[in-house]
Parts: structure tokens; sequence; C-alpha cells
């Protein structure tokens, strides 16, 4: 099976007062089973985009994406999502939270027991048993991203989508949940797609990275391939040349091939930093870390 | 039902039981009760000195102590109107009695006691009136409220509808409801008097609106992210409702109740007074047309009791939100 997940063609065009605004331009992609592939691109490049029709939460306006030789139409289990924000129900435990998954997706094969064992495996996977019984809000952020995963995990999907999922964490809890991640990788080989606009993050996890152009109209600038042998340590790779020739790939095509472009004002230097955030902090950060680089 | 430890009013008085700091406790003692029944103390003062100013027709306008005294006295004619009740059972049965011991054959009846309604039987008759039409308006603007906030179509076409007739007063409702409800209940023995009905009517008309527009504001303000959730697990409609519309549309559901709740209350008064149906605002209308040397002072005990139990009515509501709330930790004032 050589195409698992195949986005053949994609272009999706939102309406605007001023006519269609096309995001995305004719994307195509094709992952293997068992592939960790990372989007990566700058704000507002349409990633989101692409997850999302991925997940079938958005409709292509042309082309179309087919899983498993079926085509993807409306959102379901078979893709489970890991939202950026862990979106759990505030309301339920972390188990209640899995539970509602299972229930869902298995109703029909498992019986109670059954699924008990299967919500605390899946939660023990993630090392989250010890507060089965928490709320989201009493669980740090780091352990709420957890449980969002293994939401997803728990509903056996073909593809898991992953939308910035460490994205919201900080440093050190973000390298924590990668070698997670990957631990558990190694374990279960799931599909998975996962947007990020960490560099180091993409290249320690991917087999393959898909580098975004910027919208509008984006589509793949390139693809790198991450032939990085297994397991994979951040200690022993921040040595490895070949680990730093891909960062390198990566950090050439969004900085200095695809920059994006911001104005900043000149004026006071004071001022620079206050008009950031409303044009976009993240992008204004971006640009003046391309400049740099 | 309502948490001790949710008190902040007590917690001084239970550490202070306990011995702990005593002279922060009485601190905050002082804070929590000096500090309002000072407010209470002036309140009075104000009251007393303002109503030696006023003379009406019927005397001095009532100060606090004859308002106090008037409050006794209705408290007096309840129970008195108990036991005239009670003794009009006994001789029946007295009676009854006697008339078997003669005649076997005789079966024994039991008329009904019809004397006047006091000042107790009235609250208790608007607590009902108020309950029913509560009860039956929220029954219809919570499912209303859902519905009108899961659809933008449906939204858009009850929107109008509910701004117009939102700002109705009862007053105006009433005359409508009273002849309908005559037209529509007839009935030779019927369940439940008819001037009820009309109250529990133009209570719920009246009181569904903050319900409806409130839920339908909270349904619709469901994070976008947690609705993807639903999607991804395709939760039917019932369990996405269950699941995720309902605690998301919690708290603004219960604000809509609670403002609901206290127009209803407010109106309650009104209708009864108007329609001349039993209940508080018939017995404020009964002491103005007995223009009574009391009267005033009996106006002014079914004021403050209307006061009081319109806010043991909020504090109700907000105890029920506590008990179904999941965020116990939210701050409910």
């Amino acid at each position: 099976m050589s195409h698992y997940l195949d986005i053949s063609k994609i272009s999706i065009d939102f309406p605007t007062p001023e006519g269609p605004f096309r995001a995305l331009d004719e994307l195509s992609l094709r992952i293997k089973k068992g592939e960790f592939v990372s989007l990566i691109g700058h704000s507002g490049c349409g990633k989101s985009t692409v997850l999302n029709i991925l997940a079938g939460l958005l409709q292509a306006t042309e082309g179309g994406v087919a899983l498993d030789g079926k085509e993807v139409n409306e959102p379901g289990p078979d893709r489970a999502v890991v939202f950026q924000n862990h979106s759990l129900l505030p309301w339920l435990t972390a188990f209640e939270n899995v539970q509602l998954a299972v229930r869902q997706v298995f109703r029909d094969s498992m019986s109670k027991a059954e699924m008990r064992d299967w919500i605390q495996q899946n939660l023990k996977l993630v090392h989250m048993e010890h507060a089965m019984h928490k709320r989201p809000d009493e669980l740090s952020g780091g352990m709420k991203q957890r449980v969002g995963i293994a939401r997803a995990l728990a509903m056996r999907p073909k593809v898991l989508l992953m939308d910035e999922p460490f994205g919201a964490l900080d440093a050190l809890t973000r390298a924590h949940m990668q070698d997670s991640l990957m631990e558990i990788q190694r374990d279960l080989n799931n599909t998975v797609v996962m947007i990020t606009h960490d560099v180091d993050e993409a290249v320690l996890l991917s087999d393959r990275i898909v580098m975004m152009t910027n919208g509008p109209a984006a589509t793949i600038g390139e693809v790198l391939n991450i032939d990085l042998p297994r397991p994979r340590n951040r200690v022993t790779l921040a040595e490895n040349s070949d680990y730093n020739h891909f960062r390198q790939q990566v950090l050439s095509f969004l900085y200095e091939k695809q920059r994006k472009v911001v104005e900043i004002p000149r004026e006071p230097a004071v001022d620079e930093d206050e008009a950031a955030p409303a044009r976009g902090k993240v992008a204004g950060l971006v640009d003046r870390l391309g400049r740099r680089a | 039902m309502i948490s001790i430890s949710q008190q902040t009013w007590l917690q001084p008085w239970i550490k202070l039981a306990r011995g702990e700091r005593p002279s922060e406790q009485l601190r905050a003692l002082a804070k929590t009760l000096l500090v309002p029944l000072a407010g209470i103390a002036a309140f009075l003062l104000l009251w007393a000195v303002a109503a030696g100013q006023i003379n009406t027709s019927l005397g001095a306008f009532p100060g606090p102590l004859d308002v106090w005294q008037q409050g006794g006295a209705l408290l007096e004619e309840h129970a008195a109107e108990r036991r005239e009740e009670e003794a009009f059972y006994e001789r029946q049965r007295e009676r009854n009695a006697q008339r078997q011991a003669v005649d076997p054959s005789y079966q024994p009846r039991i008329f009904p006691y019809t004397g006047s309604a006091t000042f107790i039987d009235q609250i208790l008759t608007s607590l009902m009136t108020v309950t029913a039409g509560f009860v039956l308006a929220s029954l219809l603007a919570i499912p209303l409220g859902i519905l009108i906030g899961l659809s933008h179509t449906l939204y858009r076409a009850f929107n109008p509808v509910i701004q117009l007739l939102k700002p109705v007063s009862p007053l105006a409702w009433l005359p409508l409801v009273t002849m309908v409800v005559s037209a529509v209940y007839v009935s030779q023995d019927p369940l439940v008097p008819k001037s009820f009905i009309t109250s529990m009517v133009t209570v719920m008309l009246c009181c569904l609106w903050p319900t409806v527009i409130n839920t339908a504001v909270g349904v619709a303000g469901v994070d976008n992210d947690l609705n993807n959730v639903s999607r991804v697990l395709r939760l039917g409609w019932l369990t996405h409702v269950r699941t995720i519309v309902l605690p998301s549309a919690m708290p603004m559901m219960f604000a809509g109740l609670r403002t609901s709740l206290g127009i209803a209350w407010m109106v309650l008064i009104a209708a009864e007074m108007l329609a001349q149906s039993p209940g508080l605002g018939k017995f404020v209308w009964d002491q103005f047309q007995n223009g009574s040397s009391d009267s005033l002072s009996r106006i002014m005990v079914a004021v403050i009791t209307i006061g009081a139990i319109g806010f043991l009515l909020d504090r109700l509501m907000l105890a029920v939100q506590s008990l179904v709330s999941w965020d116990k930790s939210a701050d409910l004032r």
C-alpha cells in the first residue's frame, strides 16, 4: 500500500466581499502508511486549512482527498485530530473525555469492561494514569495535551492529525512531549500529519517535512526527506551534521526563499514592539529572526 | 442544599468558634455584619423620620414600629383563623358522631370551611402561582432557546417576534389572557380556579423571554473547537446537545432563569392586583380598598414580604445553579 493518504490537487476558495480568496492552490501530496509528515510554513500560509480539509472539517473547492481508497468528505474518527489548545470538554474528567470518544467509536464492538481497559491503556500510554479522574482545569497545559493525544489515539485512527500540538507549551514541556510522542510512535507506528512552525520539532519527529509557500494561493514549496536513523535523541543529534544540514535547509526555505515581508515602522524603537501585535506578532518576530539568520 | 462553606458571612463565625486568630475574625465580622447592619439601621431611621412628616387621609404614614405591630397582628389573625377552622371541623365531627349514634344508617357529610384567606394563605397562593408560571415558562423557553441558539436560520426567524413580545407589560396581556382563559378553560368541576390559570399564563408570557434569549446566546457561544471535536467524533444530535451544548450554555442559561424568576415575581403581584385573583397582590388591593387606619401599615408589611420573598427566590436559584453547575469554582453572585 504505497499511497495510504492521497491528497490530489486540492484548492480552496473562501468567499470575501471582493470575490473569492484562493487560500490553497492545487496542493498534492501522497503519504505512506506509518509515515510521519510535518507541514511547516509561516503563519497564515494555509497549513491549518490543509489539516482541516484532511479532517473533513473544511471542503476543498477543487480536488480531493482519499484515505485508504475512500474519499474524505466529512469529519470522522478514522482521522482523529489533536487540536492546538487541547479542546477537552472542561466539565469531564480526563477519563470521561477519552470515554466519550471510545464510546462513540467502539459502541458496537467492545464491552463496558473492554472499553474501560482500553481507555486506561491509552491514558497510560501518555503517562496520565495517575490523573485519570481529574478535570482539565486541574491539569497543566502539557498534561491536558497528553489527554488530548490519548483521546485521539483511543479512536484507533487511520491517520492522526495534529494541529501545532505543542505550540502552546513552554520549551521544556514541549521537548518532553516530543520525546513522549516519539516513544508512542515507535510502539504504534501511526500515520501522522503534524502542523508545526518549530523547525527543530519538524526535523526531530518527521520522516518527511513538507514546506509550504506563503499565501495567497499557497502550495507545496519543497519536500525534505529526513532519513535520520531512529530512535532519535535530541542531545546526540545536536552535534550530528546531517541533522544540522536538514535544519539549515528548512531555515533557508523559511527565511530566505519564503521570507515573510512584514512592514515594521522604522521610527521610534519603542513603537515597534507595540505596533507589532496588531500586524501579527509572530510574523513580525519571524521576519526579524529571518533577517538575523 | 446551600453549602455552609460558601456562605461568606458565616465563615468568621465558624472560624471564631474554632478559635482561629480571634482578633482577625472579629475584624472580618465587623466588615461582614456591622456594616450591613449599620446600613439597615440608617434606612429605618430615615423611614421613621420621613413617615412622621407625611399625613394621608388614612392618618400618618406608618413608621417601622407600626409595620412591625401589624406584621404581628397578621400572624395572630392567621393563627386565629386556623383555630377557627379546626373548631369548625371538630363541631361537624361531633354532630356526625351524635347523629350516627341515633341513626346508624346516616351517611356523615363534612362541609368544607369557607373562611377568609389570611396573609399567610395569600403568600402561599402567590408562591404556588409563580412557581407554576415559572416552571411552565422554563419548560418552553429552554428548548426554544437551544433550538434557536443552534440554528442561525431559526434565530433570524424567531428574533423579531421575541424582541417585539419581550417588552410587553403584563397589564397589557392580562385582559387578553382573561378572555381567552374564560373561553377555553370551561369545566363544571375545575381542577384549579380560573384566576389561577389567568395569573399563571400572564406570568409565563412575561418571564419567558430572558431565558429564551440567554439560552440562545449561551448555546450559540459554544467554543468552536468543541464543536469540531463533536464533528470529528460524529456525535448524534442529542449526545451533542447533552454533552457539549448544555454544559457550555449552563451559566448563561441560569443568568436567564434568574432574571426570569425575578420578572415572574414582579409580574405576579401586578397581575393578582388587577385580576383580583388570590395572592399577595390581591391582599394589597383589598387593604387599599378597605381604607382602615391599619391599611397602610399592612400594605407596608406586604411590600417588605414581597421584597424578602423575591430575594429568597433569587438565592434559591443561585443555590440550584451551584448544585447543577460543573464549575464549582465559579464565583456566583
